[in-house]
């Protein structure tokens, strides 16, 4: 980056060197000094020069003076020479004699007097300057002062050269001395124009900009052709120096689109020189006017943020996928061109842009990071443990805990007896993760507030781990229903609010639920029985059977103990079970699968399963065909261990997606993947997936190939096709035959310890050389070399002599082993003791 | 019998052998009864908790005490070894330090000599005096100290003369062929034994409760009933496994709950506080195996011993006080003698734990090679917990983060707990998942988390909050200067935390 800018500040003064290269050679001091005939006769034709008339220096022009003489080599670059006259006591002529022409300085140009300044206008080198290079160049800088003397302006330009239109708030400002050097140099090329009146900036569109910074836009007009219109217009966004104005200039005059017919790497323009990014459309020769077109209006967009090139693939032969579109060379060497595959001009736009954000973005981590380097690794000891960090966020806050009874080692078997179930949630007071479900815990117990039947408690396995280790608590938090019966089940699903209010629920009844009548069953099928369950809709399964078939009976009761409190069952095996199973058009045994309250009915015929098979074929069919994902479920989905496709919607599903994508998930039963949707508003953290996918936000909806489980490659679907069955599977085929290539690929890094840990078997053997530990014969890693006279068995900490700490004094750091005393006691008092308190 | 298991204790009295030494009474014998010594001056020969305590009981009713011995006496808590003298029977230091009524004198009982007189009290003279004199002279003519030293400290005659010397184990018993020797130096009132318990001389016979002190005499609580009731524990568990194939008792948690074990051994297991030095519990990994209150001696032959393997290296955890903070002349009120920060932890002086790492089970050559004071060889590395006022370890930033950090480095693994959210992303994101999302969340036993605690990890910069972020990220690319240097600021907070988060540095 600094290369490319010496290079072009480089570029500018050989620039100005030729500008200047008429000036006078040869005279030692800038300022000269002469006589007024001396003066006079010097004047050559064409020269301009800058005079000064004084009798003897009065005491109020000395600061002026001052300022013309630092002005003096400025000036001579520019071919002006700065003269101080000094006039005779006698003479009285125009220039010597007048009181007031004493107080001004005259610019000439040969013998022609151009200008006179006063000197309270020449207030400081930029000022003087600024003013002598506007004087001379009165006509390639025009000043205007109203709206329509630049219109005027304008069009008179229209088709025949650009404009520079500068906006300063005052002359004579740095700014103002900015434009006027830059005017000298492309003032025939270009028209300037100047105005310090605010006003005419506001008609310019720049409404945004606040009046006190100078502006400079760079007017179009030379291609103009329609009168009407005004030129089109490119501010420049640095602020106005000479260096920015000259290189937004050269950037504004260089070709919009550059023609390129060789490999991008090679490829090097006015761009890249300065520090810019290239952009390359990619064109074919059989769409070349319309990417023609598209890099035209690119580039209008990007003028003065990147250069814009068209690259013929015809013409070059680049080992790149036939996709691809667009290129980005960066001007940083070395970073390999990147090619893209984009979909409209506002993606190549937000591509350069973000480009720019994310190196902005990157510069100011390395300052964080570098501040944090300073500190030595101090950032171990910060908790980087979400987790942790958020419970001792909250440590202070009470938690409302008056509905869940508090039991102890002598209280826990007696109030077991009391609740027909008690919930015990088993917990240690120190453990992050326990004290975070904790709090979900009290959410529970606020949601079954007065439900009858339910005793929560919990145990602090901190104070009475004697209980926690009769009960067979391993880790924390563990959670139990404990019947009156003396039966327990141990909750093992997620630590949320919802699961744990719904998993307590639905163990207050037994699984599998035995029907009594028909239209309990009935009842059961849509949801409304049992009636404590009914605000708790779940899929319900109701399994079927005819009395002679108790060995299916038998599993599947077995196959509920297993899945109680996850699912509700129920079975039914009256004597009219066949009367049941007819209207769902089954054969018992079997299962009815009743979704959202029993909208639809699913039977499922039952053979002759295992439990564990019925389990397994219970959980299976219990996963929607077209699900919505969630945090609390993608697990489920997760375990087929099948690739996903994946719809990003930002709120519901629309109705044609949603019909598109159900058949396709239902026409194929024993799909090789799981076709689901997201819902971005339910499931915000879906943003952070796809901001990992693609280095921006793609527009939604989405839809995502991603295989999760072998070789984790992300693929898009394209955004012009439309979402129908067709074009998914057409897709599909495309990405098994391997014709897409993945837009990204998930990282395969394993999880790395976050920081180092404290070192202390290096602490000790730099604190004690002599440590016993290095009498073990595994040397490892010995830190420091010590001279070998002091290898003695001298143990050096204690034994430390006046004349030792003396030597110390006199400053052998690190070579004598009697160094170490002093700087274990420096290291001691480093250590912040507690007892200090 | 394959097995002798001896628990018999030290009950031999050490008796010291000098001219007069009949008119001393035995601890084993003498009166517990204070009235007894009423009035009476009286001599007691050791310096003991035994013999302290003897003189705390009749303290109150006698004209004075003495108390001879060889060495110094020794101050339990200066030296952090329980059979040194407790400050429960230290009485007779005050009112010798303070009110000159006893007194404690050094001197070899070797060289002593006790004469009666005729009135029956007994007088303190050197052997030297007795061996000079003509022996056919009766009482008077032995010379006493005070004759020549009339200011001899002794001199003032004792009614009673009281042995507290100590035990010793009792050999008679024991064939010689059975190897049962006695320990060396100042062990050698004990058999010498293995630090498995077992006899260096006969397989199968292994001395368990006191009489096993030599294991860590004068180190730890072994010799006391307080401490053999572990070691004995592990000597049956050592048994169970070689005779009856059981193997030592152990329980298999997944590597997620590594950390958390730990902590909770070490703020619960009394085995491991009191047996501080001795026994030690193993960690063997990948998943990880834990083995409670092993007898670290051995840890060399830890897979015969217990019926565990550790192909995949192992975790000590064990209690130590700071090197060189014990001892009879340490001071052990010295001004910041506690350390308070977690980098210094290595220094802690008070007891704490201590866990060693090893790549690989140490070989029985490493483990006698290890350097004198150390429990073990050295390790791959090393953790402190840092010793707390509470004897509490359970601080998340002080004593918890450093020894995941510690763990995470061995294991070369990340150990963060991650709301299910944070999951949900991994498994979207990246092919692997760190160990708490593969063992909970991927389980379906997600930490779901209140609002509230997502919230706070928002702040904290470790949560990255999406719903925060919506419209700007969706908004159409914006060209005003003013609004995209909003848009940066905005952007630039939620991605360095999640930077934090998820690369993972080795350094």
């Amino acid at each position: 980056m600094s290369a490319q800018k010496d290079r072009w500040v480089f570029s500018f003064f050989f620039l100005l060197f030729c500008a200047s290269s008429i000036r006078m050679q040869g005279s030692a001091r800038l300022l000269q000094e002469l006589s007024p005939q001396e003066y006079f006769s010097s004047l050559q034709a064409g020269r301009a020069s800058l005079a000064y008339f004084s009798h003897n220096v009065s005491p109020g022009a000395q600061p002026f003076l001052e300022q013309i003489e630092n002005s003096a080599e400025a000036l001579q670059d520019y071919g002006i020479s700065v003269v101080k006259v000094n006039c005779p006591k006698e003479d009285v002529s125009r220039y010597c004699g007048e009181e007031n022409a004493l107080r001004k300085a005259y610019l000439f140009r040969g013998n022609m007097l151009i200008r006179e300044f006063p000197t309270d206008a020449l207030f400081d080198v930029d000022s003087i300057v600024a003013n002598v290079l506007f004087a001379l160049l009165f006509n390639e800088v025009k000043y205007v002062e109203t709206l329509a003397d630049l219109q005027n302006i304008e069009n008179a330009l229209k088709g025949r050269s650009n404009m520079v239109f500068a906006y300063v708030p005052a002359t004579g400002t740095a700014e103002h001395r900015a434009v006027m050097e830059a005017a000298f140099v492309y003032g025939t090329v270009h028209q300037f124009v100047l105005t310090t009146e605010a006003t005419l900036l506001k008609d310019t569109g720049n409404d945004e900009s606040d009046v006190s910074s100078a502006r400079l836009l760079f007017c179009h007009c030379q291609q103009a052709t329609d009168l009407a219109q005004p030129c089109r217009r490119t501010a420049m966004g640095q602020t106005l120096t000479m260096l920015n104005i000259h290189r937004h200039l050269k950037l504004m005059g260089a070709p919009l689109v550059t023609e390129v017919a060789e490999d991008p790497e090679k490829v090097s323009t006015v761009h890249l020189q300065l520090g810019l990014p290239l952009v390359f459309i990619l064109s074919q020769k059989e769409t070349y006017e319309a990417d023609r077109r598209t890099a035209e209006f690119v580039a209008w967009q990007l003028l003065g943020k990147a250069g814009v090139a068209l690259l013929s693939r015809d013409l070059v032969d680049l080992n790149i996928l036939l996709r691809s579109n667009v290129a980005l060379k960066t001007p940083d060497e070395g970073e390999p061109v990147k090619y893209l595959v984009l979909e409209d001009t506002d993606e190549v736009i937000t591509l350069v842009e973000d480009k720019n954000k994310v190196e902005q973005i990157q510069e100011d981590e390395e300052e964080i990071e570098e501040d944090e380097d300073e500190k030595e690794n101090n950032n171990q000891d910060v908790q980087d443990d979400q987790v942790v960090e958020a419970v001792s966020r909250d440590k202070k806050r009470e938690l409302p805990l008056e509905q869940i009874l508090v039991l102890t080692e002598e209280t826990f078997h007696s109030a077991l007896l009391e609740t027909a179930r008690t919930v015990v949630l088993f917990y240690a007071s120190w453990e992050a993760v326990s004290l975070a479900v904790l709090r979900s815990y009290t959410e529970v117990a606020d949601h079954l507030k007065g439900t009858r039947g339910i005793l929560l408690s919990r145990v602090n396995c901190w104070d009475w781990p004697g209980v926690c280790t009769k009960e067979n608590v391993t880790q924390f938090p563990t959670m139990k229903i404990y019947e009156k019966g003396g039966r327990s089940v141990m909750y093992s699903g997620m630590w949320g609010t919802e699961e744990l209010t719904s998993f307590i629920m639905l163990n207050r009844v037994s699984c599998p639920l035995r029907l009594a009548t028909i239209d309990e069953a009935e009842g059961y099928l849509r949801g409304e029985f049992p009636p404590e369950l009914s605000s708790y809709h779940h899929t319900s399964l109701l399994g079927v059977f005819s009395t002679a078939t108790s060995e299916a009976r038998e599993a599947f009761e077995e196959a509920g103990n297993l899945l109680s409190g996850h699912v509700m069952m129920g079975m039914y095996f009256e004597d009219d079970a066949l009367a049941l199973s007819r209207k769902y058009a089954v054969s018992p045994p079997a299962l009815l699968l009743a979704r959202s309250r029993g909208q639809s009915v699913e039977g499922i015929a039952l053979s002759k399963e295992s439990v564990q098979d019925m389990v397994q074929m219970i959980r299976y069919e219990l996963l929607d065909v077209f699900p919505e994902i969630t945090v609390q479920n993608l697990p489920r989905y997760l375990q087929l261990r099948k690739p996903f496709l994946i719809f990003f919607s930002d709120g519901d599903l629309g109705q044609m997606e949603s019909k598109e994508m159900l058949k396709l998930a239902k026409e194929r039963p024993q799909q090789a993947f799981v076709a689901c949707w997201l819902n971005l508003k339910k499931t915000p953290v879906g943003r952070g997936v796809l901001k990992a996918y693609f280095a921006t936000m793609p527009s939604l909806p989405v839809l995502i190939w991603v295989n999760l489980h072998a070789g984790g490659h992300v693929f898009k679907f394209p955004s012009e096709l439309s979402i129908t069955e067709m074009n998914i599977l057409s897709w599909l085929e495309k990405l098994k035959a391997g014709l897409e290539i993945p837009s990204s690929t998930l990282s395969e890094e394993d999880w790395k310890p976050p920081l180092p840990a404290y070192d202390f078997l290096q602490m000790m053997e730099m604190a004690v050389p002599e440590t016993p530990l290095r009498t073990s014969h595994r040397h490892r890693d010995v830190p420091q070399q010590y001279p070998p006279e002091s290898s003695g068995g001298d143990t050096g900490v204690q034994e430390e002599s006046p004349q030792d700490s003396k030597a110390e004094k006199v400053g052998s750091p690190g070579r004598d082993l009697r160094g170490t005393a002093p700087r274990l006691a420096a290291r001691e008092k480093q250590g912040k003791r507690h007892s200090e308190l | 019998c394959s097995s002798l298991l001896v628990a018999t204790g030290t009950w031999v009295p050490n008796v010291v052998n000098f001219p007069g030494s009949e008119y001393v009474e035995g601890y084993e014998t003498v009166s517990i009864n204070p009235e007894d010594f009423a009035g009476q001056t009286v001599l007691i020969l050791g310096r003991g908790n035994s013999a302290f305590e003897t003189a705390e009981n009749i303290l109150g009713v006698t004209n004075f005490i003495h108390m001879v011995s060889r060495s110094r006496v020794r101050l339990s808590w200066a030296t952090h070894y329980v059979g040194d003298l407790r400050a429960i029977n230290n009485g007779l230091l005050d009112t010798y330090q303070l009110k000159s009524l006893d007194g404690l004198l050094e001197g070899d009982l070797e060289d002593l000599a006790i004469v009666k007189d005729k009135k029956g009290k007994l007088h303190i003279t050197l052997r030297f005096y007795l061996e000079n004199r003509n022996t056919s002279a009766g009482i008077d003519s032995i010379t006493l100290p005070q004759d020549e030293l009339d200011n001899f400290a002794t001199r003032a005659p004792y009614d009673r003369v009281i042995r507290c010397l100590g035990w010793k184990f009792d050999f008679s018993i024991y064939n010689r062929s059975l190897g049962l020797m006695t320990g060396k130096g100042n062990k050698k009132k004990y058999p010498q034994i293995k630090p498995s318990y077992e006899s260096k001389g006969t397989r199968g016979l292994f001395v368990i409760g006191t009489a096993s002190h030599s294991v860590d005499f004068r180190k730890s609580a072994g010799g006391f009933i307080h401490g053999f009731r572990y070691t004995t524990r592990a000597v049956h568990r050592l048994l169970e496994n070689r005779h009856h194939g059981v193997p030592w008792p152990s329980t298999v948690y997944p590597i997620t709950q590594l950390t958390n074990s730990i902590i909770k051994r070490v703020n619960e297991a009394s085995g491991l506080y009191q047996m501080f030095g001795i026994l030690a519990d193993i960690i063997l990994l990948r998943e990880f195996e834990y083995l409670e209150e092993y007898p670290v001696g051995v840890l060399a032959e830890l897979e015969g011993q217990t019926g565990r393997k550790a192909p995949n290296g192992l975790f000590v955890v064990i209690m130590e006080y700071g090197r060189n903070f014990s001892g009879a002349d340490k001071d052990v009120f010295y001004y910041n003698r506690a350390v308070g920060e977690a980098q210094h932890a290595w220094q802690s002086n008070f007891l704490h734990p201590v866990i060693y790492y090893y790549k690989r089970l140490p070989t029985e050559h490493e483990m006698r090679l290890r350097p004198p004071d150390w429990p073990l060889p050295r390790p791959d590395a090393v953790h402190h917990i840092v010793e707390d006022f509470l004897t509490d370890w359970t601080a998340p930033n002080a004593h918890i983060l450093p020894l995941r950090r510690f763990l995470e480095n061995c294991l070369s693994t990340d150990l963060r707990n991650f709301f299910a959210e944070s999951c949900f992303l991994f498994a979207f994101t990246r092919q692997k998942l760190p160990p708490f999302c593969r063992q909970g969340y991927m389980r379906m036993q997600g930490l779901v988390g209140s609002e509230r605690l997502r919230h706070h990890a928002v702040e904290a910069g470790l949560l990255e909050d999406y719903t925060l972020t919506d419209f700007l990220g969706d908004g159409p690319p914006d060209s005003h200067e003013g609004s995209q240097d909003h848009l940066l600021r905005d952007n630039a907070i939620p991605v360095h935390p999640l930077q934090h988060l998820v690369t993972a540095k080795d350094e």
